[in-house]
């Protein structure tokens, strides 16, 4: 499996660390026990295309967000995952 | 302890003395062993049949029937089954099959890959593993030496994995057993597990009335279907837990009461 880095273009799945689903998102301090409970447990876990969470730790240390098939490990697209971070907050 | 008469067979085959991180000490579990992971599986099946259930081969839900927040049935690719209790026991697609019950689980699904060397003369006659990496290797009646390690570490339903954790698995087997680097590799695969949050299973009601769940146990199923079938029959048929499973519940990720025994927190690939 290769991820194509923004950065760094094409690289080896070795050189990259895997955090999990990236659209969980953290909910606000004062929110109800179960939007916490959906954020740091429930996954939806799709045999499909999953977005999700890469760090670049042996290249440019970007954090990457990486669509990918989980049935067949094939790579549909790669964005900044600051990109998109700050485009959910704006 | 290495120097325990049955245990120095295994040390000297292990490179004590030229490690680089010499083995200082170990465990040794007499009783322990291997089982044929074909002959158990034909095993159940068949005392499964002898006992009047029937297994319905390529036969894969599509849906349930739920009337009054009640599971009454499930669809399935060869007509729908109704029934007064349903059991969800699958395995590495429970979050697939649950989500068609509208259940998100606190579950990845993950591959783990397994290897087979070329045939050889009798090595080792017990299964020894090596808890950096998870490695563990014992040898097949027909000479192979089986061995595998750590999950590749993302979601996956490919049943592959890919070669970086090849090499890892390798690398620990070399640094426990240097004398297996010049073995060529017969065959290998992987297989889907379905990995809990915390790493340790659950067998519990489910939201739904009459529907049951027995999932997320990682890859430490396989030994523990044994009791995990015992405390899974005692929960559908007594409608409360087995003693020993009270703690697997599914709404313990919700309480805050999670099993993580390495204390790694909610990260499947570092159970």
């Amino acid at each position: 499996m290769r991820i194509p880095c923004p950065c760094c273009g094409e690289r080896g799945v070795e050189e990259f660390a895997y955090l999990g689903d990236a659209n969980v998102v953290r909910p606000t301090p004062d929110a109800p026990a179960e939007a916490w409970l959906n954020y740091v447990y429930l996954r939806d876990n799709p045999a499909g295309a999953h977005d999700e969470l890469w760090y670049h730790s042996a290249g440019c240390h970007l954090w990457l967000t990486v669509t990918r098939d989980t049935r067949n490990h094939a790579v549909l697209a790669v964005r900044s995952a600051r990109d998109i971070a700050l485009a959910r907050s704006a | 302890m290495p120097n325990a008469t049955p245990m120095r067979g295994v040390a000297m085959r292990c490179g004590c003395n030229n490690a680089r991180f010499p083995i200082q000490g170990g465990l040794l579990q007499r009783r322990g062993g291997t089982v044929r992971h074909d002959a158990v599986a034909w095993g159940y099946a068949r005392g499964a049949d002898r006992h009047g259930v029937d297994i319905i081969q390529n036969c894969e839900v599509t849906g349930f029937d739920i009337e009054a927040g009640e599971v009454v049935g499930v669809r399935t690719t060869r007509g729908p089954i109704r029934a007064g209790k349903v059991a969800l026991s699958c395995a590495g697609n429970s979050s697939r099959v649950a989500s068609l019950a509208g259940l998100r689980l606190p579950i990845e699904s993950h591959v783990l890959q397994a290897f087979v060397s070329e045939g050889i003369k009798p090595l080792l006659d017990n299964v020894v593993t090596f808890g950096a990496g998870h490695f563990y290797v014992s040898q097949s009646d027909k000479g192979g030496l089986v061995f595998g390690g750590d999950l590749d570490g993302y979601n996956s339903y490919a049943q592959r994995g890919n070669l970086p954790t090849i090499e890892d698995v390798c690398e620990g087997g070399m640094a426990l057993m240097p004398n297996l680097g010049r073995l060529r590799l017969l065959r290998h695969w992987g297989g889907i597990a379905d990995m809990s949050m915390d790493g340790s299973p659950i067998i519990d009601h489910t939201p739904l009335g009459r529907l049951y769940l027995n999932a997320g146990w990682s890859y430490g199923g396989f030994k523990a279907t044994p009791a995990a079938g015992m405390c899974f029959a005692h929960l559908i048929a007594c409608d409360a837990p087995h003693p020993v499973a009270t703690a697997f519940r599914l709404d313990r990720f919700g309480r805050g009461a999670v099993i993580d025994e390495k204390g790694v927190g909610a990260q499947p690939n570092l159970h």
